[in-house]
């Protein structure tokens, strides 16, 4: 089946240089049919790709050990799930998911455009044909994922523990679902600016496609920071590491992007800076996929050193060099209809948005680059840490989050001042109200810039609040319904807009939760024996005993020994037990003893969270093995040759001794005040962001009533 | 005002802002960033009070625990130079030896006095090839 597999992947290549050469050939020539051609190509490449993703996945999934990337990166005793998810763990495994998701995509996309933009097409299908052509090329030239094994090994090496977490499986195809579908508006985009057809078609086509794309990679980019929030043992969401980083920038860009294309879908404005943007997004897509594969910079994921860095550097040079070109040559067609008429407008506040947004992509990318930047100008290597991060982008964001407040009330091109302190005047005395609520009843006061954004979410959710109220009370009025209904129709027959909305208040919750734990949370390292206690924030916890398991991981992550605590945390009068434990991975280096290896390999925190509304309790634990280590290596000795089964029941006599020892541990404990709104916010993000793609049933009774327009047109004509 | 004299100025006022905050950006990244260091370039010179961060492989059967004290070697990453270090702290849990890591501190009298929880363990790539040859 391998050699089926690599089959694949060399016919899709040559499949999708024949996609994009026919696709040309059609443009230039006039060629109707080779445009079709070239498009059907494409289906035939996802096709290809899908075959041999299915390939792979089923050998992963019967643990076939002749595929060498099944060998590395799965195991017999790897769970079922992770079994299912291993493949995108590995380096050629995450190449064929990029080359599938990106002609499914593109499959997608141009399916839906097949009667449209008749002229942009075949132009954006090169485009994306040679994408996915490149991708199919890196794994048939350097990275196969079907390279087999001349010696079959009876057992796999297993996936890397740290990622057997349901987060972290999700959160690579998320991640990269956001990344190709970035490629349909960048194809687009470049189609039209060859054709020199720089209106707004090219973006109302793919518009939804760059919202998908978008919300994916923000999902892909939350997933991430909750599994290290709940996987990584050290309590926090976000750590400003290059390859977080990598997956923020894009997201960034590709946020100004869809403010930006709303101006010059109503105003026929900005078209330089929207084409810019989108290959601005798509080369940060190209590059986050470099930084993880590269190993250029130093981070806590480093993925080894890769054979395709260079190839992928060349790629992102050529989108960049080339689109640059390309607009250059365009800049007569691409001039603005409409002048700017006054900083007081919407379009203003899009710009004003858009620039802050670019202005923190400057930054997180300044900053990640800052190793090579400072040794290209002074020779040394440094670097800068979060505390640099946090402190240049607080004020950037504080300014983001007063625009999402400001701007969704202020109207096209010019407001009347009348009518801006009629929108505020509500949404200002909540802000009052709340400030004054917030120094009397609250320590926010002792974090000037959390007060700050405290003050400036409450402005965002109550303008959010009455432009909902007020749509409401307006269609309760014109139709006669209650208010659930009405509210229902107002969001259904404006949802680009009302999902907006939505959206921003979620982001606004996103950064109390981001603003509430970043300042005010309480952590505490200690060591304690059993029934000794600690304070942490209003929390008395109690190390209770010790705990230890074979063969029950709770997180069923398939790990063969789990040594733990038990904890009591009291807070006003009242209890909660949490179970903080760690997996230990055998170890599969010949160093250690027969023993020994189940308690040296691989361990990873299974953290215990009380998650709540106004505030979660974390705590990881980490057991001393210390006491053990003598009885460990007398085992190795004394049972280096005896059989399977008797080493197991040293194990378990071990660990049997751990637990009723119940030895000193170390402890972290984070009393973390609204860090769950940052969840639900990105949820609410995600809510918002599907209600404004779902198709509108409105477009399509628009377009019959046009119909019908025109009919009656020529009927009136005629008379 | 006349409208191109407003465009011309509020192009100052954009341009003026972007070179304010690209000054910014500069100054704090410079003044903020620590150097980057191996057991070598710090065994040769090394300013006494100045802070460093010191990255290299974790030296075999070099890692000795006392209690909350951690103590181990880290050598340079293609050599053999090697210094010790002293921390406290939480130790990340892909932590072992042979690995690459990087720790925040001072040189004092010889060794490398880490700060609190400033210790960081690449991740074991998801590749594992590296993890069997440790």
């Amino acid at each position: 089946m391998a050699g089926v597999g690599s089959a694949c992947l060399v016919v899709g290549l040559l499949t999708a240089v024949y996609a994009a050469a026919i696709s040309i050939y059609g443009a230039v020539a006039g060629n109707r049919a080779a445009v079709v051609s070239g498009r059907r190509a494409m289906y035939c490449v996802a096709g290809l790709a899908l075959t041999a993703t299915v390939i792979l996945q089923a050998a992963f999934l019967r643990s076939d050990f002749s595929y060498k990337l099944v060998a590395e990166g799965s195991s017999t005793d790897t769970p079922g799930f992770y079994k299912f998810t291993a493949m995108w763990a590995t380096q050629d495994g995450s190449l064929l998911l990029w080359a599938v998701l990106m002609s499914l995509f593109a499959s997608a996309v141009l399916y839906t455009t097949r009667r449209s933009l008749r002229d942009i097409a075949p132009w954006a299908t090169a485009v994306l044909a040679s994408i996915a052509g490149f991708f199919l090329l890196l794994m048939v030239g350097w990275e196969n994922p079907f390279e087999t094994l001349a010696v079959v090994p009876a057992e796999g090496v297993g996936l890397n523990p740290l990622l057997r977490h349901p987060a972290m499986m999700i959160h690579p195809p998320m991640l990269y679902t956001g990344y190709v579908g970035f490629a349909v508006p960048f194809a687009f985009a470049i189609g039209a600016l060859i054709v020199r057809q720089t209106g707004a078609d090219w973006i109302r086509a793919t518009r939804r496609f760059a919202l998908i794309a978008w919300t994916f990679l923000g999902a892909g980019i939350m997933l991430g920071a909750l599994w290290s929030y709940s996987e990584l043992g050290w309590g926090g969401y976000w750590a400003w590491d290059p390859v977080e980083n990598a997956s923020l920038m894009p997201w960034l860009i590709g946020t100004a992007f869809i403010h930006s294309i709303m101006v010059q879908e109503k105003r026929g404005m900005l078209k330089v800076w929207n084409v810019s943007l989108i290959v601005a997004t798509f080369a940060l897509s190209l590059m986050g996929t470099f930084l993880v594969r590269s190993g250029i910079l130093d981070s806590i994921h480093a993925f080894g050193a890769s054979t395709v860095g260079r190839q992928l550097l060349i790629l992102i040079g050529i989108v960049l060099i080339g689109s640059t070109a390309l607009i250059v040559s365009r800049l007569d067609d691409l001039r603005s209809k409409a002048k700017l008429d006054t900083l007081l407008s919407r379009e203003a506040f899009f710009l004003a948005n858009n620039l802050v947004l670019v202005a923190l992509c400057v930054v997180v990318f300044w900053g990640t680059f800052f190793p090579l930047i400072s040794e290209a100008l002074s020779g040394e290597e440094a670097s800068v840490g979060p505390p640099w991060f946090n402190r240049v982008t607080t004020p950037l964001a504080l300014v983001l989050v007063a625009l999402a407040a400001i701007g969704p009330v202020v109207p096209w091109r010019r407001a009347g001042r009348a009518l801006l302190l009629r929108s505020f005047r509500l949404p200002l005395t909540v802000a009052a109200v709340t400030l004054v609520a917030l120094l009397a009843f609250t320590d926010a006061a002792d974090s000037t810039l959390s007060l700050v954004m405290f003050v400036l979410i409450s402005l965002v959710l109550s303008v959010v609040f009455q432009e909902l109220w007020r749509g409401t009370r307006a269609r309760q009025t014109i139709a006669k319904v209650a208010w659930p209904r009405a509210l229902g129709q107002l969001i259904g027959r404006n949802r680009r807009r009302y999902g907006g909305y939505v959206v921003h208040s979620g982001i606004a919750l996103l950064f109390l939760g981001v603003a509430a734990s970043s300042a005010f949370q309480i952590q505490r390292d200690v060591r304690l024996s059993p029934g000794e206690s600690f304070e942490v924030g209003g929390y008395e916890i109690t190390y209770d005993r010790a705990t230890a398991e074979i063969g029950r991981d709770a997180a069923g992550t398939g790990a063969p020994i789990t040594l733990g605590a038990v904890l009591t945390a009291r807070r006003d009068g009242e209890e909660q037990v949490l179970h903080p434990s760690r997996n230990f991975y055998p170890s599969r280096s010949g160093a250690a003893g027969p023993i020994g290896r189940f308690f040296e390999g691989e361990a990873t925190s299974e953290v215990a969270v009380r998650w709540g509304l106004r505030r979660d309790l974390w705590a990881a634990v980490r057991p001393d093995i210390a006491d053990l280590e003598p009885a460990i290596r007398e085992a190795d000795s004394r049972f280096a040759d005896s059989g399977q089964d008797v080493q197991a029941v040293v194990v378990a006599a071990l660990v049997e001794r751990y637990r009723n020892n119940s030895p000193p541990a170390n402890f972290r404990a984070i009393e973390s005040p609204l860090v769950s709104w940052i969840w639900i916010g990105g949820m609410i993000v995600v809510l918002g962001a599907l209600i404004a793609v779902w198709p509108a049933p409105e477009t399509r009774l628009r377009r019959v009533t046009s119909i019908y327009a025109a009919k009656l047109g020529k009927e009136l004509s005629r008379v | 005002m006349d409208p191109r004299r407003k465009r011309k100025l509020r192009l100052f006022v954009a341009l003026g802002a972007a070179v304010l905050l690209a000054g910014t950006l500069i100054y704090t990244s410079f003044s903020a960033s620590t150097q980057a260091k191996e057991p070598s370039d710090l065994l040769t010179a090394s300013e006494p009070g100045r802070s460093y961060e010191l990255t290299g492989k974790v030296v075999k059967d070099s890692i000795d625990k006392d209690g909350e004290r951690l103590t181990f070697r880290i050598r340079d990453r293609d050599g053999r130079e090697s210094l010790p270090v002293t921390y406290a702290g939480v130790v990340p849990d892909p932590f072992r030896e042979g690995r690459e890591v990087i720790v925040s501190g001072q040189l004092q009298a010889g060794t490398f006095v880490a700060e609190r929880d400033s210790l960081i363990t690449k991740c074991p790539s998801k590749f594992t090839k590296d993890e069997q040859s440790a």
